[in-house]
């Protein structure tokens, strides 16, 4: 009965699309964070009231990050496949797919940062002044050990944003899940694969955010 | 040596400027405990941290060891700041460190010593501090008075010749106070560390100060010996500090003043006069009967002292005065 129900799933073609969704979120995650994080720390420091007080400074990069996120998704996809195609010489394909996912999820990462720095207590931030430490030191050495736990979570919100934008990139040939749910589930009115594709998706999301809240409770020493 | 000298502090408040903070002059000795103390909102804190440059002076200088830190490149004020060592009302630990790797932090900063130095530096800290057992703990798993113990290693890991509290007792219950305002002043006498001292509980100057300043409205209102402020508060605001450390309702005191017969007369005793059989002794000489209105017998840091409020009546009752002058004892006749 369920293999009848199932007739158009190809176990194959699912396994590799799992692959690859797991492949662009991999990999735009990695990028996400490298530019993201220091992106978020820029806006920390330069913020109201902080080390690194630049109000011009603050203002440009936010408006930035802004800009980035206030552009849906699906039009950022579109909007990028030129300079995608410089990048990585294609805007097909999970190739394709990870600048757009690069540059859709880096400013919501940088805002996460910024949020969890935010949250560390003021009084750290002057009892490592008053011991003479340089910025970077407190950065380094007091800041993101104590903002951890927060920016672990914000990687976890992050990673699972991307799943979905993976999934988006479908539209416009991106590969993975959301392509076969898109070309066979919508396209070819094939229901079982739509089916089973956002199940695996929901599968995913689960074991991201339990995985992060793993991670976040291992490093939380409050 | 720490001068304060012509300061002001000023902060720019919709285009009106305030008056945080103005002290003309002001002088700490090295090697002593000074305290500051005054109502939140005083400005102590801020006096506090125009040591270590933490807040910067609109006006004037702070010197301390015959620098002017305004002054201070911002390389040499980070060397400069290390030669202070600060603790804070919230302790301001680092929570993803151990007890350990808190008191090596400064040390790891100041970058001069190699990972067996520090090993072994902070060992000899939390002996110090009596938490050796506790370096591999974090600082959640710690009561507030081991907290504080490692704010304190922390803080003299780098072996500052000043250190800084900011309400460092403030947080804790009565007993814990005692036993960290005890470690603060064994540290004072051992390492002969200048300690400045910033709180609202003048119990707390009363067991550790060598001198104080009472500060009011960002300015400094009255400063001297802890015994002669505490114990001949002129300023009002000295005045309510001190008999809100003696949990003295005022009006009530008042009020047992107007019911006293004849003269009223407060007898304050120090050191070795404490001791004395001199009341009775005088008493007897000159016929003159008396009643206690109010009494106290405690500790100034070390000194021990008697201050009586005393009724007297009948008998030769300023002969008894001068014999009480004579002995060393200070009299002020209130009524």
């Amino acid at each position: 009965m369920m293999a009848q129900w199932l007739t158009n799933v190809d176990w194959l073609e699912i396994g590799r699309a799992c692959g690859d969704t797991l492949v662009m979120v991999g990999v735009s995650l990695f990028f996400v964070v490298l530019l993201g994080l220091p992106l978020g720390i820029a806006l920390f420091l330069t913020g109201k009231r902080q080390l690194l007080e630049q109000p011009l400074v603050y203002a440009v990069l936010s408006f930035v990050v802004n800009l980035l996120r206030s552009v849906p998704f699906v039009i950022l996809l579109i909007v990028m496949i030129p300079v995608t195609v410089v990048l990585v010489g294609t805007s097909l394909g999970v190739p394709g797919a990870i600048p757009p996912l690069v540059v859709g999820g880096a400013p919501l990462f940088a805002r996460l940062v910024e949020a969890a720095l935010r949250e560390v207590d003021r009084g750290i931030v002057e009892a490592t002044q008053a011991m003479g430490a340089t910025v970077p030191q407190i950065v380094f050495g007091a800041l993101l050990p104590e903002a951890l736990p927060g920016i672990l979570a914000g990687v976890t919100v992050t990673s699972i944003t991307l799943v979905s934008y993976a999934a988006m990139s479908g539209v416009i040939g991106g590969g993975g899940l959301g392509d076969l749910a898109i070309r066979f589930g919508y396209q070819r009115f094939q229901t079982d694969v739509m089916v089973i594709t956002v199940a695996l998706l929901v599968v995913l999301v689960q074991l991201l955010q339990m995985l992060g809240d793993r991670l976040v409770l291992r490093f939380s020493r409050r | 040596m720490i001068e304060f000298d012509g300061v002001r502090k000023t902060y720019r408040v919709r285009g009106q400027e305030i008056l945080a903070l103005e002290v003309e002059r002001l002088t700490i000795e090295r090697g002593e405990v000074f305290g500051i103390v005054g109502h939140s909102g005083a400005g102590k804190s801020t006096l506090l941290r125009l040591v270590n440059l933490l807040e910067r002076p609109s006006q004037g200088r702070v010197v301390v060891e015959g620098e002017d830190v305004t002054c201070l490149a911002p390389a040499q004020l980070r060397a400069f700041r290390r030669r202070i060592g600060m603790i804070f009302q919230h302790f301001n630990l680092l929570s993803s460190k151990t007890v350990a790797e808190n008191v090596a932090f400064p040390l790891k900063i100041a970058g001069t010593e190699s990972r067996a130095a520090i090993a072994a530096r902070v060992e000899e800290l939390l002996a110090l501090v009596g938490l050796s057992e506790h370096a591999d703990k974090y600082p959640a798993q710690l009561s507030g008075g081991q907290k504080q113990r490692v704010g304190i290693a922390r803080a003299l890991a780098c072996r500052p010749s000043i250190l800084l509290s900011d309400e460092a007792t403030s947080a804790l219950d009565p007993q814990t106070t005692r036993s960290v305002l005890q470690l603060l002043s064994d540290i004072n006498r051992r390492l002969g560390l200048t300690i400045v001292l910033v709180t609202h509980e003048m119990d707390a100057v009363r067991r550790v100060c060598d001198r104080v300043a009472v500060m009011d409205g960002g300015r400094v209102v009255e400063t001297g010996p802890v015994s002669e402020v505490f114990l001949h508060p002129r300023h009002p605001t000295t005045r309510e500090f001190v008999l809100e450390s003696e949990h003295v309702d005022t009006e009530e005191f008042q009020e047992s003043l107007q019911q006293a017969a004849g003269r009223v007369v407060r007898l304050t005793f120090k050191g070795a006069s404490t001791y004395r059989p001199l009341l009775g002794e005088v008493v007897r000489r000159c016929g003159v009967d008396f009643s206690i209105l109010a009494g106290r017998i405690d500790h100034i840091k070390d000194v021990p002292y008697g201050q009586l409020t005393l009724s007297f009546v009948g008998g030769d009752v300023e002969a008894a005065l001068r014999a009480f002058t004579e002995a060393g004892v200070d009299v002020e006749v209130l009524r």
